[in-house]
């Protein structure tokens, strides 16, 4: 029958891998809370965050193809926005003693949800505002112009003292980030993505990425949708960069360096472009590592042999792993032309 | 349905163009020929908004009122209904057949972003209608078989098929095809050329068109334009074609 071959297929937005993946880890995430240490569930905390920061590149990366490596200035403005509106007055006191805080930000003291969706909304404006005038690069342009961005906002932040704290960062951020929290917006994120992409949105996203002369021939607005990606992705950012202040309790500037951006990266590639569950297991893997790891950093008594302490080793080894990603899978970090 | 006006596309001290006039009426198909470089998709590409011409207009007219396309973007010219396949195929080789079909529908789609990730029942008719709307194309074009393979799997012909397909699912009233034959055997030809008659008439298109197979051309066009270095140099049915000397002697070459 005709019609019967021309019908559209129920088709299911979260396929069963995703399912799974997300039943996995809404027990992993039950257990871990529950029953694990402090040091476990701060990595786990971590986890969560680095899986909505993993997904946050793929998109504006991996699905629309646009090498931006802005990431590090977009947390940073979720990160002080969050912690700007909920550090309480007195500690702002204590913590501006250089030069007072701004008038109007001196008294504000918000509870967390709000203060986070600020975050990421202040985050996405940035992304919107600078999304117009650099969208129209395209690859390394586009990635040294967002680079510079983000090099932007770090040095703007530390010179502002009274809106900032400069130099000196912020303490005593009030220490709301549970795991379920990370988690949450973790889930929120995979939910998000997946739904976007299946979306007829995110296919002409994967199309631009594709091949920009067929999708702009084809009717879609390079422009726009470019921006629309490019908008989520940093309100995604500063979610995360939100998320990710009042973990720590602490945050400078120097925090938000390029380094930064780039272990989001090596998440995204090893996770493989364009893959949303691959990037969620690449992003516990890579943070888990990243904690796992940190013995290369203090001495270590082999017994026979006493290897002194080499602060910085673990980044070593965390360089060679994104060399060797980059070299085995180039191909599928640039887009083709 | 199209009219093009004194055009010139000089690219440096290069005229790709130079003054070309076409004049393409509604349910015509026109062929454009011409030797290897002669600018035959350069003009498909100054119509289709790729490159905005030096000099001169374009003007398309699909019945209700004149819209100048001259340099307006790619994507507002297909929205106003004119639309192409490429010489050197550029599908979206990663996505599915079936998908590749379904971004044709995006630039018509009135649901926001929004709507899309929350699904809201608007949405979701409305993604239903396209895909329906992109099966039917499949099954048009006798791709609806493979439409969960991957585009860059297809073998060649029907990569161009493919191509046709994902064009008439942005509605197009101007239907520009880039040497839609090439690479086919006569038979395919043959079959391509009932083809592009079909759904001429079932999409009530306008068709214009470059293409080397002569059979194919002289088969179908009613009017052909014939282009050498940039220049029109003929014009007319297939029989004035045929015997114009000046067409010879471009494609033969002049003692």
């Amino acid at each position: 029958m005709a019609e019967d071959r021309l019908k559209v297929e129920k088709e299911r937005i979260l396929d069963r891998n995703t399912l799974i993946l997300l039943g996995v880890l809404l027990v992993a995430v039950v257990v871990v809370d529950f029953f694990a240490n402090d040091h476990v569930r701060t990595i786990a905390n971590l986890c969560g965050i680095y899986v909505t920061l993993g997904l946050s590149m793929q998109l504006i990366n991996g699905f629309t193809g646009l090498f931006s490596l802005g990431h590090a200035g977009f947390m940073a403005i979720g990160a002080y926005t969050v912690a700007i509106l909920t550090i309480s007055p007195a500690n702002k006191e204590m913590n501006y003693f250089l030069e007072p805080i701004v008038p109007f930000l001196a008294d504000v003291e918000w509870s967390f949800l709000p203060a986070l969706i600020m975050g990421g909304i202040l985050a996405a404006i940035f992304g919107f505002l600078i999304g117009a005038p650099v969208l129209r690069l395209t690859d390394d342009y586009l990635a040294i112009a967002t680079l510079g961005f983000a090099e932007i906002i770090r040095v703007v932040f530390t010179n502002t003292q009274s809106l900032t704290n400069g130099a000196l960062g912020l303490k005593a951020i009030p220490k709301f980030s549970t795991i379920l929290w990370s988690w949450i917006v973790a889930f929120l994120s995979i939910v998000f993505m997946v739904y976007l992409i299946r979306g007829s949105y995110g296919k002409a996203f994967i199309a631009i990425k594709e091949d920009e002369i067929a999708a702009r021939s084809m009717g879609i607005n390079l422009f726009k949708h470019k921006v629309m990606s490019f908008t989520f992705s940093s309100f995604m950012a500063g979610i995360a960069g939100g998320l990710m202040a009042t973990h720590l309790g602490t945050i400078d500037p120097n925090m938000f360096r390029i380094a930064l951006t780039f272990n989001i990266i090596l998440i995204m590639v090893l996770g493989g472009i364009g893959n949303i569950n691959g990037t969620v297991i690449s992003a516990i893997i890579v943070t888990a590592f990243m904690e796992i790891l940190r013995f290369l950093d203090s001495s270590i008594d082999l017994g026979f042999i006493k290897l002194p302490g080499i602060p910085g080793m673990r980044m070593v080894i965390f360089s060679i792993i994104l060399m060797l990603v980059v070299i085995v899978r180039k191909d599928r970090l640039l887009k083709e032309n | 349905m199209l009219k093009i006006e004194n055009m010139t596309m000089r690219f440096g001290g290069v005229v790709a163009a130079n003054k070309f006039n076409a004049h393409i009426k509604k349910g015509q198909i026109v062929g454009l020929i011409g030797p290897n470089g002669a600018g035959k998709t350069t003009i498909f590409n100054v119509v289709t908004g790729v490159y905005k011409p030096t000099e001169g207009k374009v003007i398309f007219n699909p019945g209700d009122k004149e819209h100048d396309i001259t340099g307006m973007a790619p994507d507002e010219i297909a929205k106003l209904g004119v639309c192409r396949t490429f010489q050197n195929i550029r599908l979206f080789k990663d996505m599915t057949v079936l998908d590749n079909v379904f971004i044709g529908n995006h630039l018509r789609i009135k649901s926001n972003v929004f709507s899309s990730i929350i699904r809201v029942p608007s949405y979701r008719k409305e993604e239903r209608e396209m895909l329906e709307k992109s099966l039917y194309l499949l099954d048009r074009v006798g791709l609806l078989e493979e439409k969960d393979e991957k585009a860059h799997s297809l073998p060649y012909g029907k990569q161009r098929r493919l191509e046709i397909a994902r064009a008439l699912a942005t509605e197009p009233k101007l239907l520009l095809l880039d040497e839609p034959a090439a690479g086919m055997n006569p038979q395919e030809s043959k079959e391509l050329m009932d083809f592009i008659l079909n759904i001429k008439d079932e999409f009530d298109l306008t068709v214009f068109l470059i293409e080397h197979h002569m059979d194919v051309v002289m088969g179908i066009c009613e009017d052909i334009l014939v282009l050498d270095h940039g220049e029109l140099i003929a014009q007319g049915d297939p029989e004035t074609i045929q015997k114009d000397q000046r067409v010879i002697e471009a494609y033969l070459g002049v003692d």
